[in-house]
């Protein structure tokens, strides 16, 4: 016998279900009253906030090329010179108009997400190799049993795209594409989602 | 929050064996919904790591007291009253503290205040059903609410899905997001249950299954139970290969 490590064990992961919205954004599930806005909710950044200012929308779709109509979709990035809006951030301080953090329910009707954000500066990989420019994303809907976690990175940025450790981690050269978005107009990017099949998008064990 | 340095080191690997797998063509959703290659291993890099922070002061005096958050003056929701309580901590046993916490769930019927909600167990006027609550310096949260009903779901022709309440949790790392749902002590549909069955080890599902607590009760309002939430853990910073000056 040894002595126990003493770990606990993570909690077990759940489907968010059809109904996360009532969770997560209420008042966009019809519920008014209880908050006055939901978190996450409009552009992430105010005014004041350094950085060009981007829109990235697009929808997540099934193995049978439908968008999921019930899917949240939560980001997470750096602000433009690379800094996290974190305690945890140590490499110095972060805009404070920007917060980084941003929830979008799918629309009801057409399932398309939009972020209202701007476009991240870099942030180093853990031996300080800069990483390309990129978005962090976590996905959960009914169906998905434990939330998945990508990322979003910009076409225009080919050079830093093709020398980013975690992109270069990717064994199968022919997924990397399905981690860059679309431009799709000034300031203005597509990225879809693709849970399965032709296409599927990388997904990181984080 | 506590008055020490942020921690900034990665997560431990997460064990997926205590989680469902993405394909459980039980719960038909699934079957469209999981991806089937392999996910891309990676260690958690300043994206991963960091996350917001949510201030108390965000919220407000019933944000988790769901009893009286969607209430008309002067009425209350039908059901039994119940206090949940319990700890967030981390797979260290930490307490971690500004997690955050939200939740939502059916009325006392077994039905949701949602548009695309067909159940025909009625709306309860003075219930919404979702609260949100911050953790405290010792990651300790509760909030009240009315006990949810079971209610079927169209999987198998005759699914139930046991009482539960769902749980979102943000702690202090994206890579620690989590959505779960918690189960009640007895209920006989657990084991039932197509979705509480895409969870492989009976242990692990244990684990989402809240005790009554009656020692948290109070005396002639409300029953408790106690439900604690474990997030992954942080490695020691200690042993970090880190260059100078960081």
């Amino acid at each position: 016998m040894v002595q126990p490590l003493g770990y606990l064990k993570e909690s077990p992961s759940q489907t968010a279900g059809p109904y996360v919205h009532i969770g997560c954004t209420p008042n966009f599930a019809g519920i008014h009253g209880i908050f006055e806005q939901d978190l996450g909710a409009g552009p992430l950044y105010d005014e004041k906030a350094r950085g060009e200012r981007i829109a990235v929308n697009g929808m997540v779709i099934d193995g049978g090329g439908n968008p999921l109509k019930d899917a949240l979709v939560e980001i997470w990035q750096a602000d433009a010179d690379g800094l996290h809006n974190s305690p945890s951030e140590t490499r110095g301080t972060a805009d404070p108009h920007f917060r980084g953090w941003g929830r979008s329910p799918g629309d009801m009707e057409t399932g398309e997400f939009l972020f209202e954000t701007i476009k991240p500066g870099r942030v180093p990989f853990r031996d300080g190799r800069l990483m390309a420019p990129h978005i962090t994303f976590w996905i959960v809907a009914r169906g998905i049993n434990l939330g998945l976690h990508t990322r979003m990175y910009f076409p225009e940025e080919v050079e830093a795209n093709a020398a980013d450790p975690v992109l270069l981690r990717i064994e199968h050269r022919n997924r990397v594409p399905t981690l860059i978005a679309r431009k799709e107009g000034e300031g203005l990017y597509r990225f879809d989602i693709r849970l399965q099949g032709e296409g599927e998008t990388v997904f990181f064990d984080i | 929050m506590k008055n020490e340095r942020p921690e900034t080191s990665p997560f431990f690997a997460r064990d997926r064996d205590q989680h469902p797998p993405a394909y459980t063509p039980w719960y038909k959703t699934s079957v469209l919904r999981s991806p089937q290659r392999a996910l891309i291993s990676l260690e958690g890099t300043a994206s991963e790591i960091t996350g917001p922070v949510f201030g108390h002061s965000r919220l407000n005096e019933f944000d988790n007291d769901l009893i009286l958050n969607y209430a008309r003056p002067g009425q209350m929701p039908i059901g039994p009253r119940i206090l949940v309580h319990g700890r967030v901590m981390d797979e260290r046993g930490c307490g971690v503290d500004g997690a955050l916490v939200e939740m939502w769930q059916a009325n006392a019927g077994g039905r949701y205040r949602h548009k695309k909600e067909t159940y025909l167990a009625p709306l309860d006027p003075d219930f919404g059903g979702v609260g949100r609550t911050i953790t405290d310096a010792d990651g300790y949260y509760w909030f009240k609410t009315i006990m949810p009903g079971p209610y079927p779901w169209p999987n198998g022709v005759n699914d139930w899905r046991p009482a539960h309440i769902h749980f979102s949790i943000f702690g202090h790392g994206f890579a620690q997001r989590l959505i779960t749902q918690m189960y009640f002590e007895g209920d006989p549909l657990i084991p039932l249950c197509p979705i509480v069955r895409t969870i492989p080890d009976p242990a692990a599902i244990s684990r989402l299954i809240a005790p009554l607590d009656m020692n948290a009760t109070i005396p002639m309002d409300m029953r408790a139970y106690k439900f604690d939430i474990v997030l992954r853990g942080r490695r020691s910073t200690l042993f970090e290969n880190r260059k100078e000056g960081n």
